[in-house]
């Protein structure tokens, strides 16, 4: 790897390991193996593969929340040692607490993460108009003083992916975030995941097992294999950008989704193999 | 009558047809007083002795109140450690599920002899007997959390204490009110039993007099005043419950 390739990635993971504990890693069983890998500045990036196989320790790794075994991991340049504050996450379930409004969820990390924790009392109404900004950005005018119980799966999900980008995280992480949801609800999905992404530029790790998601929100798509759980392909996806939603039914498109398929299609054979 | 308030009478009405019931086999059979006393018998014993019976059930009732109150502040606590750290979780729970297969009744002597006759023993008995459920709800509550949740947090910089204040104690709350319902019925069996045989004062002293002197009319009268003081105070927190934390019964309303 030359090495102003590494000074540039944002996340950089070189050859990384993790067995969940240390009788796991005595036998050498390991959770995700080898892991090597470059993100650069803003990069949209997506991970698909067989249930199973280590992408959702990928993102407790990209996180700090699980140290590696072995192999090292730089995120913006610094080594993590612990939870990363400059990410934010958003999962399939949205997981928003019904006893708060959905504004309140909004801001709800911002009672938590410094430096606003201190002066959250203080500044509430600044940080209030900006999570209603960021709600209205989504589709979600007028729906802060709404509690997560009266408004619709699709809807929540906004909100919560509206809670993981309250404190301009420079990283997002999305695992599987419109699995739960109506393929005409998911696309739309995909269309405000695509237009904040363009906006504010952050990097985004997307964890899914839809390929078409992956081919048409990401710059690059890894794919994973099971047990062990490594990255077998890597494929850079050259559509240009803007894409709207009638990429996805270009020749291209489809060609790109059919690649992803074999590889997964051969992944899966050789573990019902093994 | 529409459903809901046929819904809301059908306790009342189910109650005068068990009176009814009860009355009519008294009168028909010709059941001695001294037995089985008829409702009616009931009533008027109970008006008669109006002012005893307000005594001593309101002897109970405050005892009751202070035994639950205890019970609150420990539960609560206790809960909250139990429900906040695994380690306390596997010390704990087998050993206060032992303890709570223990019949609380059987304290009494003990707690007769270390304070006496009278509130002490009453105060314990009902603390004793309804504590443990207010723990575990609150345990539950705070032990089942969904794990995404708390990476989301987690990875904020959120410490155990910011998970549990957040979102932990918000989430046990339905948890606990549920709770209090049990607790409070609970309470009021604790301390009858504790005074039928550890108090000069109270409706299960009242019962064990009325029972020696063969006023059959009385002792029922007595069960009763527990019984309407239990209710009382189940609806009462029930009430409390709903309105505190009605985002957990949404289905009953907006939805």
């Amino acid at each position: 790897m030359p090495q102003n390739d590494t000074a540039t990635a944002f996340v950089d993971f070189s050859d990384v390991w993790l067995a969940y504990n240390d009788e796991l890693l005595a036998k050498k069983q390991y959770a995700v193996e080898a892991i090597d890998l470059k993100v650069k500045q803003g990069e949209f990036i997506a991970i698909v593969g067989p249930s199973g196989c280590g992408k959702s320790t990928f993102m407790k790794l990209a996180t700090g929340l699980k140290m590696p075994s072995i192999g090292k991991i730089l995120i913006d340049g610094q080594a993590v040692t612990g939870p990363l504050k400059i990410s934010g996450m958003a999962f399939q379930a949205p997981s928003l607490l019904p006893w708060r409004t959905t504004l309140d969820n909004v801001l709800l990390p911002l009672e938590i993460v410094e430096p606003y924790r201190s002066n959250f009392k203080a500044k509430r109404k600044e940080y209030a108009a900006r999570a209603i900004k960021l709600l209205d950005s989504v589709g979600l005018a007028g729906y802060g003083d709404k509690f997560p119980w009266q408004l619709s799966g699709g809807m929540q999900q906004r909100a919560s992916i509206c809670r993981a980008l309250i404190h301009e995280p420079k990283m997002l992480l999305l695992d599987e975030p419109f699995g739960a949801l109506d393929a005409f609800t998911r696309e739309e999905l995909w269309c405000i995941l695509r237009d904040l992404w363009m906006v504010q530029k952050f990097n985004v790790i997307l964890v899914t097992h839809d390929l078409r998601e992956s081919v048409f929100l990401a710059d690059t798509v890894y794919v994973m294999s099971k047990s062990p759980g490594r990255f077998v392909v890597k494929k850079e996806i050259d559509l240009p950008r803007p894409r709207d939603l009638e990429v996805t039914y270009t020749k291209e498109f489809s060609d790109i989704v059919h690649e992803l398929r074999g590889h997964i299609g051969a992944i899966r054979k050789t573990a019902a193999i093994a | 009558m529409n459903n809901k308030k046929l819904q809301f009478w059908a306790p009342w009405i189910l109650l005068v047809i068990i009176l009814a019931l009860w009355q009519t086999i008294c009168t028909v059979f010709k059941v001695s007083e001294f037995i089985f006393p008829s409702p009616l018998r009931i009533a008027s014993q109970t008006w008669e002795f109006k002012e005893v019976i307000l005594g001593h059930a309101w002897r109970t009732y405050w005892v009751t109140m202070v035994g639950f109150g205890i019970a609150i502040v420990v539960g609560v606590l206790l809960g909250f450690v139990v429900g906040s750290s695994r380690m306390a979780y596997a010390a704990v729970y087998p050993l206060m599920t032992a303890f709570n297969a223990l019949p609380k009744a059987a304290f009494v002597p003990i707690l007769v002899v270390w304070f006496g006759i009278g509130i002490g023993p009453a105060v314990l008995t009902a603390f004793l007997i309804c504590f443990f459920p207010i723990m575990v709800n609150i345990a539950t509550g705070l032990a089942t959390l969904e794990p995404e949740l708390e990476d989301v947090l987690r990875v904020l910089g959120a410490k155990r204490w910011d998970v549990l204040v957040k979102v932990g104690l918000p989430r046990s709350m339905p948890y606990f009110y549920g709770s209090l319902k049990v607790a409070i019925t609970l309470a009021f069996v604790g301390t009858t039993v504790s005074e039928m045989t550890a108090a000069n004062e109270g409706i299960g002293y009242l019962l064990i007099s009325a029972g020696s002197s063969m006023q059959m009319g009385l002792a029922f009268s007595g069960l009763v005043v527990v019984g309407a003081m239990a209710m009382l105070m189940y609806e009462l927190f029930s009430y409390i419950e709903k309105h505190t934390t009605q985002w957990a019964h949404r289905s009953s309303n907006n939805e």
